[in-house]
């Protein structure tokens, strides 16, 4: 078992009142909670903060946490003999027990002074991010995930165990939609029903299109003279290329709508494809372009600029 | 071990569920769920309706709220405020989202 320190995760002294505690954690929570905070990397920075109140925080777990004395964080560590005793634990010893689980199942087993919870205490829920890439929302293709989830031993405890699962993607999912596993988290106790497991979509960001709800956007270059003369261009969409005529006279930030080649929605409705026009130049040119486009320059009466006069 | 799941549902804006649902799966009371209706933070698919159903996708919010009211000791009018807030930002991230998909990629 590896050791936390808990004191350090708040910020405040070994030797800190319930109020200090009590203070240390909701400024961090303020700062970190995963609902609030915009910040990436706030969700384990909370359930760090999180795990370090709901022990300290009770007197009792209080106790027995310091009881542990102080241990550099992350260092493994072995407690007192006496808590494998309490556990029931045997030879299976507690290495593969993380210490939030051990302080969350005092409540349970009693703790040291037998307190024990009668009521029903519902299982705990988990939330697992799934990566998944436009092509496989819009394929709605059958993805692997893997999770360390607890399972419980016969005397409460928790024993991370690694576990796979298979989902299939629904073509009108969305970033952030989140499929529901009814009593896949963990168990309840006393008649509380078990938790239930969540896996949330994060859609990676994709190099050529960007969704818009059901719609996608891609960027289209163009050369100057394909612009200006027209164009039949080849476009990727996630059905595979089409062909688009580019009308004469196009001009940079037009919106070229191809129906139907976005994202279904649940309604049995598919969004648009928009290709974007960007006008390319080239960064160098050649002796005989260089000559053509000096003869356009010259021939030419067009003024982008006429409207500053 | 590898599991394929039967018992799973998509919180979407298509499946439906009743009030008592998200009471239960959030572990929120049926007083507080009608907090978050009266302040239009979870709308039912029909005002006014004696057995009003809602969009599962709320479960999410449900669940939301009470994390945060676990976590910040909020009482029922200050919940209510904090997930209005939290919706607004929502929203106007997706407006920002949005307007980023259509301007094209930055050079």
């Amino acid at each position: 078992m590896k050791f936390k320190d808990y004191y350090e995760a708040l910020g405040v002294e070994r030797t800190a009142t319930h109020a200090d505690i009590k203070k240390a954690y909701r400024k961090l929570a303020h700062k970190y909670h995963p609902d609030v905070s915009a910040d990436p990397n706030s969700e384990a920075k909370f359930k760090d903060i999180a795990e370090a109140y709901a022990t300290l925080k009770d007197p009792e777990k209080r106790e027995a946490y310091d009881n542990l004395g102080k241990h550099p964080a992350g260092e493994p560590f072995t407690p007192p003999p006496d808590w494998q005793q309490h556990f029931h634990t045997g030879e299976a010893g507690l290495d593969d027990v993380d210490l939030a689980d051990l302080f969350s199942a005092f409540g349970r087993t009693g703790g040291r002074s037998q307190r024990r919870q009668s009521f029903p205490v519902p299982g705990q829920d988990y939330e697992i991010v799934a990566p998944v890439t436009l092509e496989q929302i819009y394929n709605g293709e059958e993805i692997e995930l893997s999770a360390e989830l607890p399972e419980y031993d016969a005397n409460g405890l928790a024993h991370r165990v690694a576990r796979t699962f298979r989902i299939t993607i629904p073509k009108a999912a969305a970033n952030g939609q989140r499929l529901r596993l009814a009593s896949k988290g963990g168990p309840g106790f006393n008649g509380g029903r078990p938790g239930d497991l969540y896996v949330s979509l994060a859609l990676q960001p994709h190099p050529l299109y960007r969704p818009d709800g059901r719609d996608l956007y891609i960027d289209l270059p163009l050369a100057p003279w394909e612009a200006v003369l027209g164009a039949s261009v080849h476009v990727p969409t996630l059905a595979g290329t089409v062909e688009l005529t580019v009308k004469p006279g196009t001009t940079a930030g037009q919106k070229l709508r191809l129906a139907k080649r976005g994202l279904a929605s649940a309604d049995g409705s598919v969004g648009a494809l928009y290709a974007i026009v960007r006008i390319e130049v080239p960064k160098t040119v050649g002796a005989r372009e260089h000559e053509l486009l000096e003869q356009l320059a010259a021939a030419s009466n067009f003024n982008p600029r006429k409207h500053f006069a | 071990m590898s599991a394929p799941l039967s018992d799973s549902i998509w919180l979407n804006e298509v499946d439906l569920c009743p009030l008592a649902h998200l009471a239960e799966v959030s572990g929120l009371s049926i007083e507080e769920i009608e907090d978050l209706v009266d302040t239009d933070v979870i709308k039912p698919v029909e005002a006014g309706s004696q057995t009003p159903m809602f969009q599962l996708r709320y479960v999410v919010t449900v669940k939301t709220a009470r994390r945060l009211r676990d976590d910040f000791e909020l009482d029922r009018q200050g919940l209510a405020l904090a997930l209005s807030l939290l919706q607004r930002i929502d929203e106007l991230q997706a407006e920002i989202h949005a307007t980023k998909a259509r301007l094209g990629r930055p050079r």
